[in-house]
């Protein structure tokens, strides 16, 4: 229900209408907002050590966002290494991986 | 076995200290051994709303840190016995606060009584989170108020989170108390009623305090509510609300200003 219909009903007086709904608006999104910083934490966590197996890493330089689209969200991981960190390997690789 | 609840809101002024006295008051009422510690330190204010503010020789800290031993701190209540207090420290700040300092303080309190009730500050730092860190069950104190539901919002999240209880993958047993209530203006739609904050907050109702004079009135005094005056509204509200901590079913409704014979004859506001 409109925040303007909401006020209709309620008289002029009832503003307590408009508080409630301006509450669960509000929480509904900063429980979201809560619940994902500690979902990225523990993924950005977890894919920092999995390649830490194979590459020596700068914890600083691991970066995962998470952008909701309407449609679509999109998980973005980007991971800088350094230059030489493949110099022991012989397959060739990218210096720098983004997906 | 001994219960530790945390009194706790995260937003200023909606009346922790207040409840923490009245419910602490209304549990050795009946018979309980009751102690309300204040984890206010550097803003203490328990003592002072129990009436114990000239009594206090140690404090919380000095106990954590070793300073002082437990009973030489504890502060036994002039009226009811069974009733103590543990003051916070008024000149050190909340980092004199350990994490295991405060287990070891709280672990020998459960020892001595039936309820440990905790005077959380405001706020969510590190007083704060130290004041639910071992809490059994948590009382949050809300306003009909949006800042105040939001803050209660924010609080039963890290009543879920960052207790030993949720760290061991146990529930911390959550009550709302709404405190300030004006039933009238509730509905007439002025003030957030009820069921909206319950239906926003999703945790179940310990009490309803309704505003009133009362209050003040017994702070200023230095006398918990449900001690000062008995019969007024609000010591009514508190002590339905510990019985309902006790485990009793009672029914839900706000009590209401009795007022005099003559002061409803002229219409005004028993005083």
């Amino acid at each position: 229900m409109s925040m303007n219909l909401l006020r209709l009903f309620g008289g002029r007086n009832a503003s307590a209408p408009v508080a409630r709904e301006r509450l669960q608006i509000l929480l509904a999104h900063e429980r979201g907002l809560l619940g994902q910083s500690d979902l990225l934490a523990t993924l950005r966590e977890e894919i920092l050590a999995v390649v830490s197996k194979h590459i020596q890493l700068d914890p600083d330089k691991v970066m995962v966002k998470l952008e909701r689209g309407k449609t679509v969200s999109t998980l973005e991981v980007d991971i800088e290494v350094p230059n030489n960190f493949d110099k022991d390997r012989k397959a060739p690789g990218e210096r720098r991986m983004a997906g | 076995m001994a219960k530790v609840l945390v009194v706790t809101s995260g937003k200023g002024g909606v009346g922790k200290t207040t409840s923490t006295a009245a419910l602490g008051a209304a549990l050795a009422q009946s018979g309980q051994n009751v102690v309300v510690v204040d984890f206010d330190v550097g803003l203490r204010n328990l003592d002072l709303v129990m009436g114990a503010e000239r009594r206090v020789v140690f404090d919380l800290i000095n106990v954590v840190q070793g300073v002082a031993k437990l009973p030489q701190a504890l502060i036994r209540d002039k009226r009811l016995e069974n009733l103590w207090l543990l003051p916070a420290s008024q000149t050190r700040d909340k980092d004199a606060l350990t994490d295991e300092g405060v287990g070891r303080v709280i672990a020998e309190l459960r020892s001595r009584f039936d309820w440990i009730l905790c005077d959380s500050p405001a706020g969510i730092e590190r007083g704060a989170t130290l004041a639910m860190r071992y809490a059994d069950e948590a009382v949050i104190v809300t306003n009909p108020e949006v800042s105040s539901v939001r803050d209660s919002d924010r609080i039963i999240g890290m009543l879920d989170s960052k207790t030993v209880r949720a760290e061991r993958g146990e529930r911390v047993e959550k009550h709302i108390l709404i405190t300030r209530y004006d039933p009238a203006r509730a509905a007439r739609g002025e003030m957030l009623n009820i069921d909206d904050i319950l239906e926003i907050l999703a945790t179940p109702l310990l009490g309803i305090i309704p505003e009133s004079q009362d209050v003040l009135k017994a702070s200023n005094v230095g006398t918990p509510v449900t001690l000062n005056n008995a019969e007024s509204a609000p010591a009514r509200a508190y002590v339905d609300a510990s019985r309902r901590l006790m485990g009793e079913e009672l029914a839900m409704v706000v009590p209401l200003e009795r007022k005099g014979f003559m002061n409803r004859l002229l219409g005004r506001r028993a005083a």
